[in-house]
């Protein structure tokens, strides 16, 4: 069972949670950028949320089935056809052995996710299937897709949506409920994204007037962001006096500030290690929306205190679990 | 809660899925050696929901997932609640006891095509080819952190005689096993990157692969000695894995 591909699209490679316990190692953890999106995707299609997903960037790729596969879109709007008929996002799709899946290029968020039920039939490395290209390394063979690839998928239970199974039985080139999950919509909502932040232990090295700038004037994404990082155009941030900081761990969100004054907030290709000071770290439950925010768009910073960040993160992954319930009941029907 | 015997240990967060251990504020071999103890008790005494241990020059840092912390009695956050595991966990530990630490050595073949900035360096400290590759293979250096690429090892202890300032131009590629001094730190390239310090040779060694149990070469708190080596032996240790 494999996806052929006809087009690859910008960049589409194989991610999933990320690649931890080597970080020691200087192992960067790479991974879905949108992990809310991801989860979503696979939670649709009955696998586990870490296994991988197809992560596909602004401009989409071309896709033919090789068998009846199971398959489910979250995060951005890529006007995705199926043989050339629209079909919505946030649903699972049964589709028929040797349609082709064409996704265009995104009209809303920058990012979306293709889960396969049965997940991607590539090799661990490090406990991990998430690409990483600049290691060559992970996913499907270390690299991003290619016109012509043949991307193996896995073998799944034929059980699930025995409500579409039939439809496909009777004729149909693909089949979806007439439900959709309440996908990750705050992006949808275009215009004033509001981004919370921690500040941390370097806070107070900034002056005055840069920390009061940072948590309210707006910044803008530059076009030179990446998976690694989100460079962003606004206010200068400036040291109350010139201070060295010695390296030291960094994470996803993680808002450093080089001796140009612009911050860049380090993204899931992010390093192990950095040493510019930093501003603080965007709260995790805001890091999927960030990473849907396109070159261009523009977004606040505001500050939260790193126990209500943690409250708001447990309380999604409780209202995640709730989908997990009511989705494994759907799959009976 | 249990005090610490470690002296300046300060708990703090760095966002909402990392808790640091502040270990001080300079970048010492006394800093060095509680960082070491440190990370390799935390790796073998790891508390559940860790995903990772990452130790940089003065910190050591615990990458977490707040969902698999259990919030016992007394706490009220996940972080509060590694916070107590972590400070029981450093309590038993005795800072002067450090755990044994790996010791490498490293072939290189200095100079020429491998190491295209040798000359400069030389011409900067008014040397000889000859005392700047002395002087960078005589000292057993400490592994201070990884990053910036997988099993790219910053390692002090160069002296300072050979210290150079980073080129003002990167490289767009260096090759791997590329052997550099970027300031008062040296470092081997571990994958074919771009890079910015000055190249002064080449080892043969694999320093990173992705398939093998234990990925790089080097970790924090290895000690690493340069053994410079000729070009036949460089040549001879692809044909049968041996420098010497």
């Amino acid at each position: 069972m494999a996806l052929k591909v006809h087009r690859a699209g910008i960049l589409s490679t194989l991610q999933d949670l990320g690649r931890y316990g080597y970080q020691r190692f200087g192992v960067p953890v790479g991974g879905v950028m949108d992990e809310y999106s991801h989860r979503l995707a696979n939670l649709l299609v009955g696998n586990a949320e870490h296994e991988a997903t197809l992560e596909i960037t602004l401009s989409g790729p071309r896709l033919e089935f090789s068998h009846d596969t199971l398959i489910g879109i979250c995060g951005g709007d890529f006007s995705p056809a199926l043989d050339g008929n629209r079909i919505p996002a946030a649903r699972p799709v049964l589709v028929r052995k040797g349609c082709v899946l064409d996704f265009g290029t995104c009209r809303l968020g920058c990012r979306a996710y293709l889960a396969v039920a049965g997940g991607f039939d590539v090799p661990l490395v490090m406990g991990s299937k998430s690409t990483y290209l600049r290691g060559g390394f992970g996913g499907f063979g270390g690299r991003a897709l290619r016109r012509g690839d043949l991307v193996p998928t896995g073998e799944t239970g034929a059980d699930s949506y025995p409500g579409l199974r039939h439809q496909l039985d009777a004729g149909a080139l693909f089949a979806y409920p007439r439900w959709s999950v309440n996908a990750n919509s705050a992006f949808l909502a275009h215009g004033h994204h509001r981004i919370h932040f921690i500040p941390g232990r370097h806070w107070e090295l900034f002056t005055e007037d840069s920390r009061e700038q940072f948590s309210g004037v707006e910044y803008r994404i530059a076009t030179d962001s990446d998976r690694m990082g989100y460079r962003l155009e606004g206010p200068l941030l400036a040291l109350k006096e010139p201070t060295e900081i010695l390296p030291e761990a960094v994470t996803f969100g993680s808002i450093q500030v080089p001796p140009d004054g612009r911050p860049i907030v380090l993204m899931a290709n992010r390093q192990t290690t950095g040493g510019y000071p930093r501003v603080g770290e965007v709260s995790t439950v805001d890091l999927p929306l960030l990473a849907q925010l396109p070159p261009g768009d523009t977004l606040r910073f505001e500050s939260i205190a790193p126990e209500d960040s943690q409250r708001l993160y447990l309380q999604r992954d409780h209202d995640l679990g709730i989908m997990r319930e009511a989705l494994r009941m759907r799959m009976k029907q | 809660m249990v005090e610490p015997k470690l002296e300046q240990l300060r708990l703090s967060q760095l966002g909402d899925g990392v808790l640091v251990v502040e270990l001080g504020t300079d970048a010492s071999e006394a800093t060095a050696l509680r960082v070491h103890a440190v990370a390799q008790h935390l790796l073998g005494h790891s508390p559940p929901g860790v995903r990772d241990v990452v130790a940089a020059a003065c910190t050591v840092a615990l990458h977490y997932d707040p969902l698999q912390i259990e919030i016992v009695a007394g706490t009220q956050t996940p972080f509060e609640a590694l916070a107590q595991q972590v400070t029981q966990r450093l309590g038993a530990l005795d800072p002067a006891a450090a755990p044994a630490t790996s010791e490498h050595e490293i072939p290189v073949c200095y100079g020429a095509d491998f190491g295209e900035d040798l000359d400069a360096v030389a011409r900067t400290h008014g040397l000889t080819l000859g005392d700047v590759i002395a002087l960078h293979s005589a000292p057993l250096y400490r592994v201070q952190m990884l990053g910036f690429a997988p099993g790219f090892a910053y390692l002090a202890g160069l002296d300072a005689r050979i210290a150079t300032p980073r080129r003002a131009t990167p490289r767009t590629r260096v090759p791997a096993g590329s052997v550099g001094i970027g300031g008062e730190l040296t470092a081997v390239y571990p994958l074919d990157l771009p890079g910015g310090w000055h190249l002064i040779g080449r080892s043969p060694l694999s320093f990173f692969d992705p398939t093998a149990e234990r990925p790089s070469l080097l970790a924090a708190g290895d000690r690493v000695r340069f053994v410079a080596i000729t070009r036949e032996e460089f040549e001879r240790f692809h044909q049968d894995g041996r420098w010497r």
